[in-house]
Order: structure tokens, then C-alpha cells, then sequence
């Protein structure tokens, strides 16, 4: 016989499971520490973001007095840091409190829980989204409507990656940006807010105005939403290759092949 | 035909203990086939919820290594040859006896739902609506009360909050009715108070053990925090309706 306490404990990592149920947590830990690394040092570190005529995404829009001129908008003055951290505060907001993020760190670092049926810290002290800090997640549809102006500019910045100094043309980078561009326009059309408020929230699709139109938008939106994780890690991996490419582009590591 | 070896949970309450027992098992047997040939051949009063063993009526919830699983649909052929398998009853409810546990809170979290609520009716003989609005309530109302989503999930499971949180099973059954094209009830405000929504931080363990594959968190969590959202946390949704009321 077993002892009882093995099967009814609660304790942290108690748990009758015998796959390897640690494996998901630990890589998405290591994935997004990795990924959310590498892009908080290039976005803090300010030099290289730009080999003409790519704009690391990260440094999308700049900003500040310190931007070189053929993509600088404003132009703010009295900035004295890297100008990709004015922009920051909407990125890290937007996928902070992206459910599927929310999902991810709660699990990976918070261990709430660690994984399915495994017990956890905290007992009931635990009180979710229901008081400060976590109670601000309510407020993600905000850094959606921010993160519609950085999706403009990043297509603005696309395009431009396009337009080298002889004229239109077609360079490694230029390929590079579009499908960065691509990838987080499938994360953005993938989210939960949207989803909810493009149709999401009308009852009787036949009573409401445009009902028909917003079902239909609510079915394309839910097609990316199905698959938000997905895009989620893709557009994070890839925003980072994007830079790097382009970093080491600005550093003279290596030349931008230019295909036409 | 082969051996195996299943460990119970015999007992009653938190003080059971896991009693091994040895059978000879047959190709396509599930895991409540097992727990009968126990009952049969070794242990007459080892209590076992069941009823349809088709996957639909939701009574024999248990776990299996663990893992939430309905008993009748999980094939012994699931597990490798030759390894034991343990039975124990859902951890996230008191355990009436052995296998059984008390799921009678639940039915009283289903209860505080504000009801379904239709508007006036369409014409004389009822209401009219269209198959494609109705399709996000109908997955809903897949749901077989199995209980196993109540089982997994950590606010019930881990932090004992049975009476501030419905839980993901009355969370797809208020779905169920507010999704529906002819309801008319705002039930945002029970979500957030009594209903403890917010205790849910959508980690999704529920939609991992549904039978019915409805997408808990996806299509009826998230909704209902939106709309809790447009109602209590989102101030340009508030000036609307103020300036509406005006
Ligand atoms: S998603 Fe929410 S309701 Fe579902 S198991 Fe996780 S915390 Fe519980
Ligand atoms: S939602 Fe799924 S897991 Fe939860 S009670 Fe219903 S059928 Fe069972
Ligand atoms: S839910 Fe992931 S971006 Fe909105
Ligand atoms: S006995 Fe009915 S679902 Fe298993």
C-alpha cells in the first residue's frame, strides 16, 4: 500500500503524473528568457538598429533626435537613451498582457500552475486576475488600439526597406521585414480583444447593424485566434532574427545581398 | 490474454490509501471495464460511479495516472504493456468512497447563474435565428457535466476557492446562455462578483481535459472576461454609456 499522502497531498509539484509534465514549462522559461532577453538588450542598447535602408522592428517608429534622418519622425529632443525604449512600454504592454502570454508566464515562471494536476505554492492566498497587479491584464485591449499605430509605422518602415539610394529594389533585408511584417500582422489579427470586439460581443448577429458583416470578421479573426499561439512565438523569434540581421548588416559583418 | 496490475484509491475522505490489485485484462478493455473486473473478482464494495460507458452521461470521472480522464473512454492499450495504472478519484472534490467523490458543490455554483433569459417571442410559435448565430452557444451546450474541467483546474484544485470561483464547467454553461442569440440577460456583473471570473488566469488546463473538446478557455472564458471588461474596466465603454444614458 501507498501511503495516502502521495495521493490527496497538495503540496507544490505533488502530483500522480508520470510523463515528463516539467519539459513544456522549462523550455517555454528558457524560450521566452531567451527571446525576451535578446530583444530587452537590443532594444536598451541604441546603436546599430539601422543599415540603410532597413529599420531594426524594434526601433519602429524612431523617434528621437537621435535617429538617423531617412527614418527619423518627430525627432524628440530632450531624449537622451536609446530611442527604441519610447516605444517599448506599448510592445511589452501589448504582449504582456497578451492572453496567450499571460498563459505562458504564469505557467513557465509564475508556476501557477507549473503544469496540469500538478499541486503548487500559495494555497489560497492565490487570488488570479482579481487584484493588482494582475487585475491591469483587463486592460490589454488599450495596448491593441496603441500597437495599431507601431503596425502602421512598421509597414511604413516595410516599405521603405524597399527603396534603397538608386531606387527600387530588392534586397535580403527587404525579404526579411515583409515576412516580420507578416508575422506580426498574423499574431495582431489572432487576438482575443479583437476578436471580441470586431464581433465577438454581439449576441444576435441578425438584429445588430452589420451583424452579418461582424459575424463574418469575427470568423476570419477567430481562424488567426485559433492558431495565436503559434504566431505568438513565430513573430517573437522572428522580430529578434530581424534586428540581428540587421545589426549585423549596420556592424559590416556581412553585406545585405541586394537580389534585384 | 495479460496480466495487469491497477492501484485504487480505497477509502473514504483524504485518509484513503492505494490497494494494488492484479487481472487478467483483454484486448479493447477500458479503464472502467477494469475497475469492474476488480469489483467482480476481488473487491465487491469498491464503489465506482458510472452509467453510460459511452463517453455521455459524465459520471465516471476519476483520474488515471493522474491525469482527469472519463474511465470509459480511456484504453488500457493508452498505456505502455506491462505498466501499472492508478486509479484515483477527482482530487478537486471530498471523496465520498473509493472512486466517488461529492461533486454537490458544483451543483450549487450552477444554481447562483442567472437564468436564461429570451427575449419577448418572434412570432406566436417562438423565436427566430440562424444556424451560424447559434453555433457558439451549441458547443457550449456539448458540455456532460463530467466535471473533470473543476477537477484540473488549479483555482479549485490547488487554491480551494469552491466558494468564490463557478469554475470552468458553470463558466461554459453561463456561455452557453449568454452566447445565445436570443438571451437578453447581462450576466457580467455575477462574473465578476460571485462568479470569480478573475480567479481564472486562463491557463488552460481545463480545454486540455475536456471530453467534449469544447475550447474552454477560447470560446467561453475569454469572451466572458471581455465582457466583463467592456462593462467594469474599460473607461471609454463607461463614458459611452454615460453620455448614452444622458
Ligand atoms: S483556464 Fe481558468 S478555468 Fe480553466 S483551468 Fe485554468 S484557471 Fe481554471
Ligand atoms: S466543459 Fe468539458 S470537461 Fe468541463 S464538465 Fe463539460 S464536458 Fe466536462
Ligand atoms: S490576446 Fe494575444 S495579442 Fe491580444
Ligand atoms: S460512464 Fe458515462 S461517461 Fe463514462
Amino acid at each position: 500500500m501507498e501511503s495516502s499522502v502521495a495521493v490527496r497531498d497538495r503540496g507544490f509539484g505533488k502530483t500522480l503524473r508520470r510523463d515528463r509534465w516539467w519539459v513544456p514549462p522549462v523550455s517555454v522559461a528558457l524560450g521566452l528568457g531567451l527571446f525576451g532577453g535578446y530583444a530587452t538588450w537590443a532594444v536598451l542598447q541604441g546603436g546599430n538598429y539601422f543599415a540603410d535602408p532597413y529599420l531594426s522592428p524594434l526601433y519602429s517608429p524612431c523617434i528621437a533626435a537621435s535617429c538617423p534622418e531617412q527614418i527619423r519622425l518627430l525627432g524628440i529632443e530632450w531624449w537622451p537613451f536609446s530611442p527604441a525604449i519610447l516605444m517599448m512600454g506599448v510592445i511589452l504592454g501589448f504582449r504582456g498582457t497578451c492572453y496567450y502570454y499571460r498563459k505562458a508566464y504564469y505557467r513557465a515562471y509564475l508556476l501557477d500552475p507549473p503544469a496540469c494536476a500538478v499541486g503548487e505554492f500559495r494555497g489560497d492566498r492565490y487570488a488570479g486576475e482579481t487584484r493588482l497587479p494582475w487585475v491591469l491584464q483587463n486592460l490589454h485591449r488599450y495596448f491593441l488600439y496603441a500597437s495599431i499605430v507601431i503596425w502602421l509605422f512598421l509597414t511604413y518602415d516595410t516599405i521603405h526597406g524597399f527603396f534603397f539610394e538608386d531606387g527600387f529594389g530588392v534586397g535580403v533585408g527587404s525579404i526579411v521585414l515583409l515576412i516580420n511584417l507578416v508575422l506580426l500582422s498574423g499574431y495582431w489579427f489572432g487576438c482575443h480583444s479583437l476578436r471580441h470586439l470586431i464581433g465577438g460581443d454581439v449576441d444576435c448577429y441578425s438584429c445588430a447593424l452589420a451583424g452579418k458583416a461582424r459575424h463574418k470578421a469575427w470568423k476570419g479573426v477567430s481562424w488567426f485566434n485559433k492558431r495565436h499561439m503559434g504566431w505568438a512565438w513565430f513573430s517573437l523569434v522572428f522580430v529578434c532574427m530581424t534586428d540581428l540581421y540587421i545589426r549585423l548588416v549596420a556592424m559590416r559583418v556581412f553585406e545585405d545581398p541586394r537580389l534585384f | 490474454m495479460a496480466e495487469r496490475t491497477f492501484k485504487v484509491y480505497r477509502g473514504s475522505g483524504d485518509d484513503g490509501q492505494l490497494e494494488s490489485y492484479t487481472i487478467e485484462v483483454d484486448q479493447g478493455m477500458v479503464v472502467l471495464d477494469a475497475i469492474h473486473r476488480i469489483q467482480a473478482e476481488h473487491a465487491p464494495d469498491l464503489a465506482v460511479r458510472w452509467n453510460c460507458k459511452a463517453g455521455k452521461c459524465g459520471s465516471c470521472s476519476c483520474e488515471v495516472n493522474g491525469r482527469p480522464r472519463l474511465t470509459c473512454m480511456t484504453r488500457l492499450s493508452d498505456y505502455e504493456e506491462g505498466e501499472s495504472i492508478t486509479v484515483t478519484p477527482m482530487k478537486a472534490f471530498p471523496v465520498i468512497k473509493d472512486l466517488v467523490a461529492d461533486v454537490s458543490r458544483a451543483y450549487r455554483n450552477n444554481a447562483s447563474i442567472p437564468r436564461f433569459r429570451p427575449r419577448p417571442r418572434d412570432a406566436e410559435d417562438g423565436w427566430r435565428m440562424k444556424q451560424f448565430e447559434i453555433e457558439r452557444a451549441q458547443e457550449m451546450r456539448k458540455c456532460i457535466e463530467c466535471f473533470l474541467c473543476q477537477d484540473v483546474c488549479h483555482v479549485l484544485r490547488s487554491h480551494g476557492k469552491h466558494a468564490e470561483f463557478i469554475g470552468p464547467t458553470y463558466l461554459v454553461r453561463t456561455a452557453g446562455y449568454s452566447l445565445n442569440p436570443i438571451d437578453v440577460e447581462d450576466r457580467s456583473a455575477f462574473l465578476k462578483e460571485s462568479g470569480g471570473i478573475g480567479f481564472c488566469n486562463i491557463t488552460k488546463c481545463c480545454t486540455e481535459v475536456c471530453p467534449e473538446s469544447i475550447s474552454i478557455t477560447d470560446n467561453a472564458i475569454i469572451p466572458l472576461k471581455e465582457r466583463v471588461v467592456d462593462r467594469f474596466y474599460d473607461p471609454v465603454k463607461a463614458l459611452v454609456r454615460l453620455v448614452r444614458r444622458r
